[in-house]
């Protein structure tokens, strides 16, 4: 006799915690061939602003930690996910309907994404700070710090590679997320949460929202709490009206990014999350 | 006259050789305008200095014309050591035509000449010598080998610093290799215009800088026009805001210098007369038309009357009045439309409740003056504490400890500047972390040097200007400079993927 299976209950991730969306929504998540997987959680505009002032609370936390921590928790989530390849493989190839092997290779550049991100977290502003030399008795120096709170919308067509790309570059400064998951693929994201629930990344860090980006964004785009938005899974919504939205508010925002190379590892997506701050001091014998 | 009163000491005026109009500087020849010409007027005395060209949408495409043709047929084709040497040209004739700006400048603005002499002009040849020597060495930006230049940048700048506003957009522009579209703002155009010939002295290539005078339509024009592909602001956050929709959606790229509401924080235990001076040069400097000015005063509680009444008594010797006259600390405010706007905001604070004091002084007669006002007593939600007003007004309030002054300092959508006066370094050092702001200046305020990142947090904008930020505002990262190198898991991906 075959056992019948305990199915998972996928929800969002909002401040730590896993609650369903306080609209009671939930849409069907098909695999690729058309069978059901599971129901996910269908975010509201309210959940959305729930996420927003969860990461708002987290920025302070995470900012405040030495780079080496939190090069360190990032490093961690590599080994959780790493510990729990297999589940991955098998969400990611249910998901997406690709071969084993070709879901193995995502989950594996996955983990290594956040291997290379992991290990910027102390670099990072050694490569995009200066030392001034201005004309006069000054110490001078520029650092690059945290944006706060940045939006991201994760690329549409991948389940995992995309979203962790688009995820981790946000966190290495120490900003916190709201990121909204592919529509059609959210559940390997949502399990993610699990592996970030369970990495010492602090409650309210990451925050995923499931559900449609047509519906979530602009209220993402205009809240005046989101610091910056990466729309790089936006291409198919209406991205300008979002960029509008955003101008309101003066945020920071990166474009739609198409093709197998969206969100392609770089040091500018972290940099694009940051503000440089220069510090002038006196100098005196006296 | 007393001891204390100085005798006229007025900068002579004959240095200029100002016409009567001015058009277009479009392509490396000047035009006439097909917009309907304004006047450029002295805020001191309201005398009419000269007719300037108004720049329609068709100047506008004309201008953008010759850039892009200056751009495609010389400029991207000269070597980043020829580039540097013109500007290296500029820099050393803005030292040699100083007097000559610096006078041009007080005029037509209203700022002090000590200010215009010592600080805008100075910082002009400053700027164009800090990047002339950036052109050919591109390569070590941090942006990758050969990074390229991004085209035509249309630059929009406002009236505070005219001249030195210009040396901000334009230097890193040409350094990067770009060709430009410059508006100076309405009421100060008469620096960039004699900047015009300056290009002509240095024998730029014709369309390599396009100056374009107008008010706020032909600005409009100029960011919204297709053929630009870089737009660089400095301005009010709600005009910002109107050009970051404008170019959502398109290629270009954009840089936002905007509005700001800076607090300063003085702490018990700073030195007091330094933080003094420094309070009056962070709000009274250019009659506190800075965007980066310390309009917000938080001292804490316990040396609060001590320094409000050493500020009293150093404002009641401070100078207003003829803006050529080298003994001046206080000119004239930049319009009426600025003047009103100043009125109206400490009205406000008034009737909020706020205590105002104003230094005595006389007023001349013509132009538009405001005596430095120091407003006590200010609640954290008034709008003199939370409103940039861009003018000699300075709001005090208090603070108890460290976390608290930290928390109202950020408590704005501002984050441009900040300010700590303090003896102890580890405090300053962990205030400065804490400050959302883009610039901190501790124990001393309002430094500007081009070698130094300038820019803003949250609603002053985005994007750097000064240093190699400055630079990288307009350059592309050359092709080397995309990161990470496949690893054997991402290759097995694409091969997976391709299935």
């Amino acid at each position: 006799m075959t056992r019948l299976a305990v199915p998972k209950t996928y929800k969002l991730y909002i401040g730590g915690k896993f609650p369903r969306s306080e609209s009671g929504r939930v849409y069907e998540v098909a695999s690729a061939s058309g069978s059901f997987l599971a129901n996910a959680a269908q975010a509201s505009r309210k959940d959305a602003r729930d996420a927003v002032a969860a990461a708002r609370a987290a920025v302070g936390g995470w900012s405040g930690t030495t780079a080496y921590n939190r090069g360190q928790v990032l490093y961690r989530i590599a080994e959780l996910l790493e510990g729990r390849r297999a589940q991955f493989v098998s969400e990611v190839a249910d998901a997406e309907g690709v071969t084993t092997a070709a879901a193995t290779a995502q989950v594996d550049t996955a983990i290594d994404r956040w291997v290379w991100y992991a290990g910027w977290a102390d670099k990072y502003a050694q490569v995009a700070g200066n030392g001034n030399p201005v004309a006069g008795p000054y110490f001078n120096i520029s650092v690059p710090e945290p944006t706060g709170v940045v939006a991201v919308i994760a690329p549409q067509d991948s389940s995992l590679l995309g979203f962790v790309s688009a995820l981790a570059p946000a966190l290495v400064a120490g900003n916190t997320v709201v990121i909204v998951a592919s529509q059609s693929m959210p559940l390997p994201a949502i399990s993610l949460s699990e592996v970030l629930a369970t990495s010492d990344v602090p409650g309210g860090v990451v925050n995923i929202l499931t559900g449609s980006p047509a519906e979530i964004a602009p209220w993402l785009a205009s809240h005046a709490d989101v610091n910056a938005i990466d729309l790089v899974g936006a291409g198919d919504l209406d991205w300008v009206a979002l960029q509008i939205d955003a101008a309101e508010t003066l945020k920071r925002v990166l474009a739609p990014e198409n093709g197998p190379d969206a969100a392609a590892p770089a040091l500018s997506r972290i940099t694009a999350f940051t503000e440089t701050k220069t510090v002038w001091h006196t100098k005196g014998l006296l | 006259m007393t001891f204390l009163d100085y005798a006229p000491a007025p900068e002579s005026r004959s240095i200029l050789d100002l016409r009567s109009d001015y058009g277009l500087f479009i392509d490396g020849e000047w035009r006439a305008g097909r917009g309907t010409p304004f006047a450029s007027i002295s805020p001191a005395t309201e005398e009419h200095i000269a007719s300037i060209a108004s720049a329609n949408e068709a100047d506008v495409d004309a201008a953008v014309s010759a850039a892009r043709r200056a751009y495609e047929k010389t400029w991207s084709r000269m070597s980043g050591a020829d580039r540097g040497k013109y500007l290296f040209r500029i820099a050393r004739l803005v030292q040699e035509r100083a007097r000559e700006l610096a006078v041009a400048e007080s005029l037509d603005n209203g700022k002090p000449i000590k200010e215009s002499r010592d600080v805008d002009v100075p910082l002009v040849a400053a700027w164009f010598f800090y990047y002339a020597g950036w052109a050919d060495k591109l390569d070590h930006a941090g942006l990758g080998a050969a990074p390229s230049a991004l085209g035509v940048a249309a630059q929009v700048i406002p009236w505070n610093f005219p001249l030195l506003m210009l040396a901000w957009k334009i230097a890193p522009a040409l350094a990067a290799g770009n060709t430009v579209v410059l508006k100076p703002a309405e009421t100060t155009p008469l620096t960039a215009l004699l900047f015009a010939d300056i290009v002509r002295q240095a024998g730029l290539p014709a369309g390599v800088v396009n100056i374009i005078t107008g008010a706020g339509e032909t600005g409009a024009a100029l960011v919204a026009h297709p053929d630009v592909d870089k737009v660089a602001f400095t301005g009010s956050t709600a005009v910002g805001r109107a050009i970051a929709k404008t170019v959502a959606g398109t290629h270009k790229r954009l840089t936002l210098e905007l509005g700001g509401k800076a607090a300063n924080i003085v702490f018990d235990d700073a030195p007091i007369d330094q933080a003094v001076e420094g309070i009056v040069n962070g709000i009274f400097f250019n009659q506190g038309h800075v965007c980066c000015a310390g309009s917000r005063l938080l001292v804490q509680e316990s040396i609060h009357d001590e320094v409000v009444d050493r500020l009293k008594d150093r404002l009641s010797t401070l100078r207003l009045g003829d803006p050529l006259d080298k003994n001046t600390d206080i000119g004239a405010i930049n319009s009426r439309e600025q003047l009103d706007r100043i009125r109206e905001l400490s009205a406000v604070g008034e009737a909020e409740g706020a205590e105002r004091w104003t230094a005595e002084c006389a007023i001349p007669d013509n132009g538009f003056w405001f005596a430095p006002t120091i407003f006590t007593n200010v609640s954290t939600s008034s709008r003199i504490a939370r409103e940039e007003i861009f003018g000699p007004v300075l709001s005090v309030l208090t603070f108890r400890t460290p976390a608290e002054a930290i928390a109202k300092a950020n408590n704005t959508p501002y984050g441009l500047s900040a300010g700590i006066w303090s003896d102890k370094g580890s405090r300053i050092l962990a205030v400065a972390d804490q400050l959302r702001a883009g610039v901190v200046w501790a124990n001393t305020f309002n430094r500007f040097d081009p070698a130094s990142p300038f820019g803003g947090y949250k609603e002053s904008g985005y994007g750097r200007e000064g240093g190699v930020h400055g630079l990288a505002a307009y350059l592309k990262p050359g092709s080397s400079a995309l990161a990470a190198p496949a690893t054997r898991s991402q290759k097995a991906a694409r091969k997976g993927a391709a299935k």
